[in-house]
């Protein structure tokens, strides 16, 4: 099985600048230098490689959306998402805590595909060992020499969610609350304190150094077409052996459960939430989806982050429904309208569906409250309380019944 | 000015500045788009999704307030798309919305009864009890908070951070528990801070002056300039007469800035509530008071006052209107061929300035006066004047000695001048100690035109009827004048 970004972490020291450079760290960067600026994102372009933080924007087509010198003279910045939230996700913490150095090469060769002279790491507030990991590998690599096109600077989120979130991101970067932007403008033109900025995850710009040691047409090929490489997922739940675990793009489900060593104590598969708890999920009928962006989008679900979490047959759906309906409501940034009252809404009415004092009306009720929301809000997480609550109320109607009937 | 372009607003070709936000450009073309966090002086933060429209070649609705207009952009505000996606989410401001329309200031004027009106009317589905939060919260001395009724709109909020710069108010806690409320430490007590009222758009934050006195569908409406200070700020008087026994008892109601150049959409709080004392300690008879009070006719007073008004000392003040004062300048100058006026901004009229809106000098029209070449003399000279003997006939209009010198100076020195006429709508301290007093009708019930400190000529119109006999300044002026005339004709003098 091909593995890129996890195939030294057998390697105790991995995480130390001796270790990771005797094992090939840095190569790419040296090399991204030695490339004009063009060529680094032609290269990036060739390898398929999309954005692997949720979205699975072309992550070379996003760094040309950076307007060029002449357009927008003045600094630009890259950040690098590592505010890592989305319950069920926790790969970044582990490619952080174990190859620091990954990331802050991958990074350096951001700055300079977008002649950016300035990248900050923005970490989850809750990663405080994730945090001082990367301040010791950040020292360690300012005494090398790699930074001399661009500096470093880590910054900490303060425990909101959607700080997860581009523009959120920016808006905690520059002390305010954590309010998504509503676009256009995009980061790349108007990101932090209205400098284009490209933000990118973690994983994403771990891929960057092989890409650049390697070639394009050789990442492209490990995946699917559209997404080249590998895909890293946080599979927890109930399966034998949960943990993080890499994968080509394009793997089946079924391969990726069996890694984990199947559904824990011989249980029936009653269903698999693939990117994360803001996806819909897929059921035993879907083990042979292609674990692809556009696969499994065309599956009715999403990628994601990889936060794969596997439920069995002895979960109720209105529990896990209301579960991650509570967790939004508890994260929704409050801005907009939608997003704000919908999710709040649609929570106490799952919490009452949840006491058995639902009515019929109840359901069709909370569909349409979803569909109220959709399309009407500034980022996603409005989206998700709708589509999720719609995807578990279509997927498991009769736990739904079962709750309304019993009141 | 950019360059025009065509687009098309539901079906029609329309014309609009390149750039101009589709909520405006539409607005422009007489299509109103339904919005509560957008405001044009305050900006489009985009988070009240209300103001949805429909783009020809988009499959889902987009906010009007973030769109600019563009050639060949097709956007429509009235498909079922576009109903539906408002209804819903207006449906979703109202879930937790306390519904106290009854006893909320805001009704009538409320940007949720309006739009619930509008495009709303569906049957509620919300069986889930309300949250409460804080309904009585005293924000600052002129401003009272509702959080229930609160949209999280933030306009009060981008207020306070981008037009005063003093951060009272903030929204704290996070997603649906947030609210609005007072930083730690703070009072909203900024000198601007009733315009917070204003651009609420629903009963989140009401006026502590104006609660509960009457509903604002009683209420006329008149355009008028805002006499508290030379910048002449663009106001909308709000006068209560349908139903003189609520307000308790006052005509005026409250006062609204009103767009303009001059003051953007904003005005002080100073000038917002200085119209306290308007029905309070007012003239309305014509009066001769010694020896002894008597009421006259407009005409025999003018007749009683020719004589006197030969070498008279004219005490005024930058309250009258230009009006006013060419009619003053046609009697005392052009008549009486006097010169010896005394009106400018003494510590009585001058007070706090700042970037914003308000000026040192609290009176609107000094500059009316100056325009027409009249100036000025030290009131400290007129002091010293009258203590030697040198004034026999004191002429003092709108204005109050007693705030000029104190009130002890004032009362010696005005026992010091033989005839003293006061005239104007309010008594003051000194009304009881004069001779003559000519009633005279406030800012409000009065049309005329104030020259601002720019030099900027603004009218005002007249709200209410005046109160008894008093006439504008400048009718006293024309009287006066008609009458020294008359009286030379007889004497067979000639000016």
């Amino acid at each position: 099985m091909t593995k890129i970004l996890t195939q030294h972490f057998d390697e105790p020291k991995l995480h130390e600048l001796e270790t990771y450079r005797r094992l090939g760290g840095y190569k790419g960067l040296e090399k991204a230098l030695g490339m004009s600026r063009k060529d680094v994102t032609e290269e990036v372009k060739k390898s398929n490689l999309r954005g692997l933080g949720g979205a699975g924007f072309p992550t070379g087509g996003k760094w040309e959306t950076v307007p060029p010198e002449e357009k927008s003279p003045g600094p630009r910045y890259v950040v690098v998402n590592c505010d890592e939230s989305e319950p069920g996700c926790f790969k970044d913490r582990v490619l952080v805590t174990r190859a620091p150095h990954q990331v802050i090469e991958g990074a350096l060769i951001v700055a300079h595909a977008v002649d950016a002279h300035d990248a900050f790491i923005f970490v989850r507030g809750e990663y405080q060992n994730q945090y001082d990991v990367f301040a010791k590998a950040i020292a360690e690599a300012e005494g090398t020499g790699y930074m001399k096109h661009c500096s470093m600077k880590l910054m900490r989120g303060a425990g909101a969610y959607i700080s997860g979130l581009d523009t959120a991101l920016l808006e905690t970067m520059e002390g305010k609350k954590a309010w998504p932007r509503q676009p256009p403008p995009f980061p790349t033109v108007f990101g932090l304190m209205g400098r284009p900025t490209v933000v990118n995850n973690v994983e994403t710009v771990s891929m960057l150094p092989h890409i650049l040691v390697n070639g394009g047409e050789w990442f492209a090929k490990i995946g699917v077409p559209k997404s080249g490489g590998t895909v890293v997922f946080s599979i927890s739940g109930h399966v034998e052996k949960p943990g993080v675990y890499e994968f080509p793009m394009g793997v089946k489900l079924r391969e990726v459960l069996a890694a984990a060593g199947g559904v824990r104590g011989g249980r029936r598969l009653k269903a698999v939430i693939p990117g994360g708890t803001s996806m819909p999920p897929l059921l035993e009928k879907d083990l042979d989806v292609s674990m692809d962006f556009d696969s499994i989008r065309a599956a009715g679900t999403m990628l994601g982050a990889g936060g794969m979490v596997v439920l069995d047959e002895t979960v109720d759906a209105v529990e896990v429904a209301h579960i991650i309906g509570r967790f939004l409501t508890h994260e929704s940034c409050g801005q907009c309208t939608p997003c704000r009252e919908g999710s709040a809404w649609t929570e106490r009415i799952l919490e009452r569906v949840l006491d058995g004092k639902g009515t019929p009306e109840d359901l069709p009720n909370l569909t349409r409250l979803g569909e109220n929301v959709a399309g009407k809000v500034i980022c996603a997480l409005g989206e998700t309380v709708g589509v999720v609550t719609r995807a578990y109320m279509t997927r498991f109607p009769e736990d739904f019944k079962k709750r309304i009937s019993n009141g | 000015m950019g360059k025009t372009v065509k687009y098309k607003l539901n079906g029609r070709e329309v014309e609009a500045e390149e750039g101009r936000l589709v909520i405006d450009a539409a607005k422009d073309a007489g299509v109103e788009i339904a919005h509560y966090c957008y405001h044009p002086g305050l900006g489009n933060p985009g988070n009240c999704r209300m103001c949805l429209v429909e783009v020809a070649g988009v499959p889902k609705p987009l906010p009007s307030c973030r769109m600019a207009v563009k050639e060949g952009l097709d956007v429509r505000t009235d498909t079922e798309m576009v109903k539906r996606a408002q209804a819903g989410v207006l449906e979703l401001h109202l879930v937790d919305h306390p519904l106290d329309c009854p006893v909320c200031d805001q009704a009538g004027e409320c940007g949720l009864q309006d739009y619930y009106m509008k495009i709303g009317q569906y049957p509620s589905q919300v069986r889930e009890d309300k949250d409460h939060k804080g309904k009585r919260i005293e924000a600052g001395p002129h401003v009272m908070l509702d959080q229930e009724r609160c949209i999280l709109c933030t306009r009060c909020t981008r207020f306070v951070d981008n037009v005063t710069k003093t951060h009272e108010l903030g929204i704290f806690s996070r997603g649906h528990d947030g609210r609005l409320g007072l930083a730690p430490g703070k009072v909203l007590d900024n000198a601007y801070s009733g315009n917070v009222v204003d651009v609420c758009p629903v009963g989140a934050l009401t006026d502590r002056d104006f609660r509960y006195k009457v509903r604002v569908w009683y209420l006329d409406k008149t355009d008028s300039i805002c006499p508290g200070c030379s910048r002449g700020c663009s106001i909308s008087v709000h006068t209560n007469t349908q139903r003189p026994w609520h307000n308790d008892g006052k005509r005026v109601a409250r006062l609204k800035p009103r767009f303009s150049d001059v003051n953007g959409h904003w005005m002080c709080d100073d000038g917002r509530y200085g119209f306290q004392n308007l029905d309070t300690d007012r003239l309305g008879k014509v009066l001769t008071l010694q020896p002894e009070k008597a009421e006259l006719p407009w005409a025999d007073m003018a007749e009683e006052l020719a004589g006197r008004l030969p070498g008279a000392t004219v005490v005024a003040s930058g309250m009258l209107s230009n009006e006013d004062w060419a009619a003053f300048k046609a009697l005392f100058v052009d008549t009486l061929n006097t010169h010896d006026f005394y009106f400018s901004a003494e510590p009585d009229q001058l007070g706090a300035e700042d970037d914003l809106l308000r000026r040192r000098e609290k009176v609107p029209n000094l500059k009316g006066a100056e325009a027409l070449g009249l100036r000025s003399g030290s009131f400290d000279q007129l002091a010293k004047d009258i203590e030697a003997g040198k004034v026999s006939c004191l002429y003092v209009i709108e204005r109050d000695l007693s705030k000029v010198w104190g009130e002890a100076r004032a009362k010696a020195l005005l026992a010091k001048v033989p005839c003293v006429i006061l005239q104007g709508p309010n008594k003051g301290a000194l009304g009881d100690l004069v001779h003559y007093r000519l009633p005279t009708t406030a800012y409000v019930e009065e049309e005329g035109r104030f020259t601002n400190f720019e030099g900027k000529v603004q009218a005002y119109k007249k709200a209410l009827d005046p109160i008894g006999q008093s006439r504008p300044d400048w009718q006293v002026f024309q009287l006066l004048q008609k009458a020294v005339s008359a009286g030379r004709i007889k004497k067979g003098v000639t000016a």
